[in-house]
């Protein structure tokens, strides 16, 4: 089953006068429960790809199906609920909210999106947590944690909702290199555990080889794409 | 099942708000503690200026003018001249009783002869205006009228006069001395009688408030007046607050009553139309609005500015929670949420702090004159519904105020917001 699907699928910017194009007729398909990764220099489009997957943006032409939705039809609140439902997010920067506790953080997709009930929601955390190897810092707040452990915990905030696909945006850029294949790592086993698609954007050539299929963007164009089979565990 | 569910989600919203309030722990602090100082001027101010107001309605209403007073049409253009012509006939004061008596909010009333004449110690002469009552309604109309009693006895029996304390001392009268009024009858005659000085008295503020007071059988003798006549009625009623409520219902029980032009008979007037310190009091209370506009204006420009702030410096984070699926209804909830406890934090202090003014200032017993009247005591209240009213305005106005950031953060997009740094 396709998690995500493009055809034809075309970005364009208007920056003053100026058309950018930032993505050209993409077409590509990628499977249930893959990991797979986006390379390419910077400007290269990888950002604005994964914006129009995750429901961020609307794409100019062509047509983006995720987890089976055409996703240009969705309005803001369909998309926001989309997102919610669907989708779970890790950010470069980790983006962790500074007044809630690493327990709070990984709750709060539940909480303020989910509403799921607190018993429920109670154990799902605890077991994410354990996962990612935080369960002793959950009462910690985002600032008295390392970077590789912020990262853990948007880990887990990001899968705390089941979602079918999760997309991360140079993941590993603000880690270093032994952290960075830890987080890759922590990915990876988790995607073998829940089945999740996991679509992640890098510029890190370590990093893009624990990928299973890695697409090349250049200059907004899909320059080929490389499968990995001996990555899957 | 649902309502706790929802019940939890406002919980976390506030939660969330909350914290980031804290988070910005100097700024919270000096926000709400501008709205306090707002609230804190308010409240001691309306309390004081509610106090004062009140020391001195009661002062001329219970003094000497009553709640409301009843007069035949046209009396009150020609009061100054006390017009004996426009003198209330004993049918009409029957009509006017009738009508009293079905008013249980009436406390009191009292028939008063009003009339102007000369006062003459033997040896000096001046003018003189007079005030004819039956002594016992008088003292249930205007109770603090007794208490004006500087020299000599309250009970004002017939033949006795109660002097204003100006005149007394002009003319060196003493409680005891005789004195003789010359008045000039309805039909243009002079008539005399002589009266001991049972007191003195002292002026009360207002129209009236330096007259003098004989029995009502004394003033009906000296204007040799066959019929029962009165000038008006005043009324005093149980509740001060009933005044509008009693007015309508003598307007509705006596506007029917009419003259032999086929007009209104009767002319009925509160103390407000009858005292120019209703004019004092209206300035009060214009004060008051303008000083709740300042409150208002402080709430507003604190929590706009420091909600304009908080989205501005939180724009990565609002990204974040709208691109993990938060929707924009929620957003919006947590920033008006986060304006409702600005003004909630400054209400409560405020409220607190006016409170203990208050009371140290009740503690004071702070003194004022008004006219001739010295050491009226200034009892400031903490009113419940002025806290009530304040604080519903401070929490309403800080909700307001934080809608336009709100929804400024609620309609954010995602992708900007994540960019910024």
């Amino acid at each position: 089953m396709e998690s995500v699907s493009a055809s034809g699928l075309s970005k364009d910017y208007q920056v003053g006068k100026l058309t950018v194009n930032a993505l050209k007729n993409l077409n590509f398909s990628i499977g249930s429960g893959a990991f797979v990764s986006f390379v390419g220099p910077s400007g290269s489009g990888k950002t604005t790809l994964l914006n129009l997957i995750g429901c961020l943006d609307k794409s100019t032409q062509g047509v983006l199906s995720v987890a089976g939705v055409d996703v240009a039809r969705l309005n803001r609140k369909q998309s926001a609920l989309f997102r919610g439902e669907n989708l779970g997010f890790i950010f470069q920067d980790f983006n962790l909210l500074p007044v809630l506790t690493v327990f709070e953080n990984v709750e709060y997709p539940l909480l303020m999106v989910r509403k799921t009930p607190a018993a429920d929601r109670k154990k799902r955390v605890l077991q994410l947590l354990e996962e990612v190897g935080m369960t002793d810092q959950k009462d910690k707040f985002p600032d008295q944690l390392s970077g590789g452990q912020k990262q853990r915990v948007a880990v887990a905030r990001s899968l705390i909702t089941n979602p079918k696909i999760v997309l991360a945006d140079e993941p590993t850029a603000n880690l270093d290199h032994k952290t960075a294949y830890m987080i890759i790592g922590l990915l990876k086993r988790m995607r073998d555990e829940l089945n999740t698609t996991f679509i992640f954007s890098t510029h890190d050539p370590k990093i893009v080889g624990e990928a299973e299929t890695i697409y090349t963007l250049e200059d907004g164009e899909l320059n080929g794409s490389q499968e990995r089979s001996d990555k899957r565990a | 099942m649902a309502v706790r569910k929802g019940a939890t989600n406002v919980l976390n919203v506030i939660k969330i708000a909350a914290r980031n309030l804290l988070r910005y722990k100097r700024r919270t602090l000096l926000v709400s503690l501008l709205i306090a100082i707002g609230v804190i001027f308010v409240q001691v101010f309306i309390s004081g200026t509610a106090a004062y107001k009140n020391i001195i309605i009661s002062q001329i209403t219970d003094a000497m003018l009553g709640h409301i007073q009843i007069h035949k049409k046209g009396y009150l253009v020609s009061i100054e001249n006390v017009p004996l012509n426009l003198n209330l006939k004993p049918h009409a004061v029957e009509k006017i009783e009738a009508g009293l008596k079905t008013i249980p909010e009436i406390d009191a009333y009292s028939m008063r002869l009003r009339l102007g004449g000369m006062i003459s110690n033997f040896t000096e002469t001046t003018n003189i205006r007079l005030f004819g009552i039956q002594p016992k309604q008088e003292y249930k109309t205007a109770p603090l009228l007794p208490g004006r009693i500087l020299e000599g006895k309250s009970e004002l029996e017939s033949g006795q006069i109660l002097v204003p304390s100006t005149l007394a001392k002009g003319m060196h009268l003493k409680v005891g001395d005789l004195i003789v009024i010359i008045a000039t009858n309805k039909d243009g005659s002079v008539n005399g009688k002589q009266f001991v000085v049972g007191g003195i008295l002292e002026a009360a503020p207002g129209p009236g408030g330096r007259d003098g007071y004989i029995h009502i059988s004394d003033a009906a003798e000296l204007l040799r007046l066959d019929d029962a006549e009165i000038s008006e009625i005043a009324l005093h009623l149980k509740n001060f607050k009933d005044i509008p409520n009693v007015y309508a219902q003598l307007t509705q029980k006596l506007g029917g009553e009419l003259n032999k032009e086929g007009k209104t008979a009767f002319e009925i007037h509160t103390w407000e139309k009858l005292s120019p310190f209703a004019n004092i009091a209206k300035m009060l209370d214009l004060m008051t609005v303008f000083v709740k506009i300042m409150l208002v204006t402080i709430v507003v420009i604190s929590i706009l500015d420091v909600m304009m702030m908080s989205v501005y410096e939180r724009t990565r984070e609002i990204g974040t929670i709208a691109a993990i699926g938060t929707l924009p209804s929620r957003i919006l909830a947590m920033f008006i949420t986060e304006g409702l406890l600005f003004g909630l934090s400054g209400v409560v202090l405020g409220n607190l702090v006016s409170y203990i003014i208050v009371r140290i200032l009740q503690s004071m017993h702070i003194t004022f004159s008004f006219g001739m009247r010295e050491g009226l005591v200034l009892d400031p209240k903490f009113d419940p519904w002025s806290v009530t009213a304040i604080s519903l305005i401070v929490i309403v106005i800080s909700v307001i105020a934080s809608v336009q950031p709100a929804f400024k953060a609620a309609r954010l997009d995602p992708i900007k917001a994540l960019r910024t740094t």
